[in-house]
């Protein structure tokens, strides 16, 4: 827990102030501790990967930065402000966007309509402007997925990639400052996986902060700054990625231990079983 | 309803095969909902087939009853299509419009008289204005229980179908209440409340000319941005058949001349000689049509233009993504509520205004028909789909069935069975078209 505070993003000095600090982050489902105590910090032009097994809090705690989940106590401090984030629009009026697994596409809508869901652009008159939301999509999807061109049927009858690039244009478009991306490559082919890192590289270039939710170790460990471990509502740690291997981050989502705290045993069962 | 099946079944599935261009390729260079366009043609084969029966049915005067019957549902249907799009129901709307007609009727036969005056010109906005109000009110209530209560909108307006029409008896003291003022009923029809020859073209060319502007505009706008444009042939069509259906509509109205008695004591009030075979006096377009009309623009327009119906859509296809897009979707679920409650006053209005009163059983059954409408103008109860255009076709179709067979003198118990058919096949006939289409 002490090392995010004391380890230093890689690219930034350690005095500028983090974009985003969760302190404290506790939220409980009936009696499940889903997330427990969690402090987390994210710089600019970082890219923080939050693995851990399945149920670990990685979604939920996401969530609670994304407004889609209340937090029970804790504190989020946007660039050293505490600020309340009570739902959805209150963490995209501050600049945090989310790529959700579930993509939370509206699947009878075509891709402008699901780009600008919430915040259509209008006309003088407050009528939708579908012709310039259409043109906007185009332009941002052209930059994201030359391939592109079905802008005016239902997303549901586009291709797995198709609609991910949807969801990941809602994100890009709005100049996100703070991104969240839950298992962004899940459901992609290798081509679109490749799309969908230059991409990562390239936002962070950009100076946006990014936690990276994977089940996918080599995806996080190519492209995360830091990695985080959650393991029951906790996270285990957080270290820089130079200072690990892939199998130092899996052991650590299987047992919930540091590398250096993993007996050699442990590892021999892990290696049995993986 | 084979036609519906087999146009829209073969537009949809045909690919292009170069050389000469198909029917089916044809229809969709024009951009036309095939759904909306094989209704059309549907209603147009019911119709030969009711001529076929009976000539007379085909007269002008028919159309007219036709059309002031099937208001007060299309009027609802349009607002049950936002309800069944975010994944509700109302089952209530048949005893709100009863419960608000006999507001209309306790108001107009036992208040207007001792307060505002029976010959006060603007009785009748009150009254209207009073009715929309209460069904705001009552509309606002259930779907704040659904809303925020979180009680499923099929228990509450279950509810509300009951509870609504005991209170009509509470209310009305178990009788029929009347009269209503004379310009109330205005809004019911008749060959009074209707247009009027001139004013009825002056209308049918407004809504010319705002039909061209609108092709117009949308393909200046899509220029303008460098959209792919429909030819140039397909617009031209779209446009001479929209205004050849508005004046044939408005020829249509205008072949009714006012009954014989009634232009006679017109002339006499007037101080008009008649002349050798009476005062030919135009109909033109009744006054519940013109009302549909209205409703049936101003609800496109609110669900495809204005943010509100782009969101009770999104709601309706994802209502998890809709909260995370930050839409506020208990509000919004709530406003298609209180929408409802506003049309089924205006409905309302139309029904007690034809009976001159309020009736204990007004509106009884409204529900089932409503629904019918929306489902058979492709409303599905999945959620997030449906169009309003669809919705007035689809109670168009239930009504021509009504009516055309109660015309030919088939009983209502009969004609509830074919409704009942065909509500029944045209679901299962898209369920299976929307399967192969995928």
């Amino acid at each position: 827990m002490t090392d995010t505070a004391t380890t230093p993003a890689p690219t930034p000095s350690t005095v500028r102030t983090p974009l985003v600090e969760m302190r404290n982050i506790n939220v409980a489902f009936g009696g499940v501790h889903a997330v427990r105590d969690v402090t987390i910090d994210l710089f600019p032009g970082e890219v923080v990967g939050l693995v851990g097994g399945n149920g670990a809090g990685k979604s939920t705690l996401t969530k609670v930065l994304s407004g889609a989940q209340r937090a029970d106590s804790g504190q989020i401090l946007i660039n050293g402000e505490a600020k309340t984030i009570s739902n959805p629009r209150d963490a995209k009026d501050y600049g945090i966007e989310c790529i959700y697994q579930t993509l939370a596409l509206a699947d009878n809508l075509d891709a402008p309509a699901n780009l600008f869901l919430g915040r259509e652009l209008t006309t003088r008159l407050g009528n939708l402007d579908d012709d310039q939301m259409e043109d906007a999509t185009r332009k941002v999807m052209g930059r994201l997925n030359p391939n592109f061109k079905r802008f005016t049927t239902p997303v549901q009858s586009l291709s797995g990639g198709q609609r991910q690039a949807v969801a990941i244009a809602r994100a890009v478009y709005f100049n996100a400052k703070i991104l969240i991306m839950d298992e962004p490559t899940a459901a992609l082919g290798p081509a679109e996986t490749a799309q969908v890192r230059n991409l990562v590289r390239q936002l962070k270039s950009e100076g946006i902060g990014i936690f990276l939710i994977s089940h996918d170790i080599h995806d996080v460990y190519d492209l995360a700054d830091r990695v985080s471990v959650m393991y029951h509502g906790q996270i285990g740690d957080t270290v820089r990625k130079e200072a690990v291997s892939t199998d130092d981050i899996l052991g650590m989502i299987i047992l919930g231990k540091k590398p250096g705290d993993v007996t050699e045993k442990e590892l021999e069962q892990l290696e049995l079983r993986g | 309803m084979t036609n519906v099946a087999g146009t829209t079944d073969g537009a949809g599935t045909v690919p292009g095969t170069g050389g000469r261009p198909s029917i089916a390729e044809l229809i969709r260079a024009t951009e036309i909902d095939l759904r909306l366009f094989g209704m059309v043609l549907a209603l147009v084969v019911i119709w030969i087939g009711l001529g076929m029966q009976n000539s007379k049915i085909l007269e002008p005067v028919n159309f007219l009853t036709f059309s002031v019957q099937a208001a007060t549902t299309a009027v609802l249907a349009t607002g049950m299509v936002l309800v069944i799009v975010s994944r509700n129901i109302d089952l209530s709307v048949g005893s709100v419009v009863g419960l608000i007609g006999m507001g209309y009727a306790v108001f107009m036969a036992d208040i207007v008289p001792t307060t505002i005056g029976l010959n006060n010109p603007i009785g009748w906005i009150i009254a209207l204005s009073l009715g929309i109000a209460f069904g705001a009110l009552i509309g606002a209530f259930q779907g704040f229980l659904i809303a925020y209560a979180e009680i499923p909108s099929f228990v509450v307006t279950l509810g509300g179908l009951l509870g609504f029409r005991g209170l009509i008896w509470q209310f009305s003291g178990g009788t029929t209440v009347a009269p209503n003022l004379p310009t109330f009923n205005l809004l019911g029809g008749g060959p009074e409340g209707s247009l009027g020859g001139v004013w009825a073209w002056v209308l049918g060319a407004i809504l010319s000319v705002a039909a061209v502007l609108l092709l117009l505009n949308a393909r200046r706008t899509k220029r303008k941005y460098g959209f792919p444009l429909r030819p140039m042939w397909a617009e031209v069509v779209i446009g001479a058949v929209s205004v050849g259906a508005i004046f044939a509509g408005v020829f249509v109205a205008n072949s009714y001349h006012w009954p014989p008695g009634l232009a006679t004591q017109y002339a006499v009030a007037h101080g008009i000689t008649e002349p050798p075979g009476g005062l030919q006096i135009e109909a033109g377009i009744p006054i519940p049509l013109l009302i549909v009309i209205g409703v049936t623009i101003a609800m496109t327009f609110l669900s495809t233009r204005r943010r509100f119906g782009r969101d009770i859509f999104a709601y309706g296809g994802n209502p998890v993504a809709a909260d995370l897009a930050g839409i506020n979707t208990r509000w919004i679920v709530m406003r298609t509520f209180i929408l409802m409650g506003i049309l089924c006053a205006i409905s309302a209005a139309i029904a007690s205004a034809r009976l001159n009163g309020g009736t204990l059983d007004l509106g009884q059954g409204y529900e089932l028909y409503v629904i019918a409408a929306a489902v058979i103008g492709g409303t599905s109860f999945a959620g997030g789909i449906g169009t309003i255009p669809g919705a007035i076709l689809g109670a168009l179709v239930m009504q021509s069935l009504q009516y055309g067979l109660g015309f030919l003198g088939f009983n209502s118990p009969q004609v509830n069975m074919v409704a009942a058919v065909v509500l029944v096949a045209v679901v299962g006939l898209d369920a299976w078209n929307r399967r192969r289409a995928r």
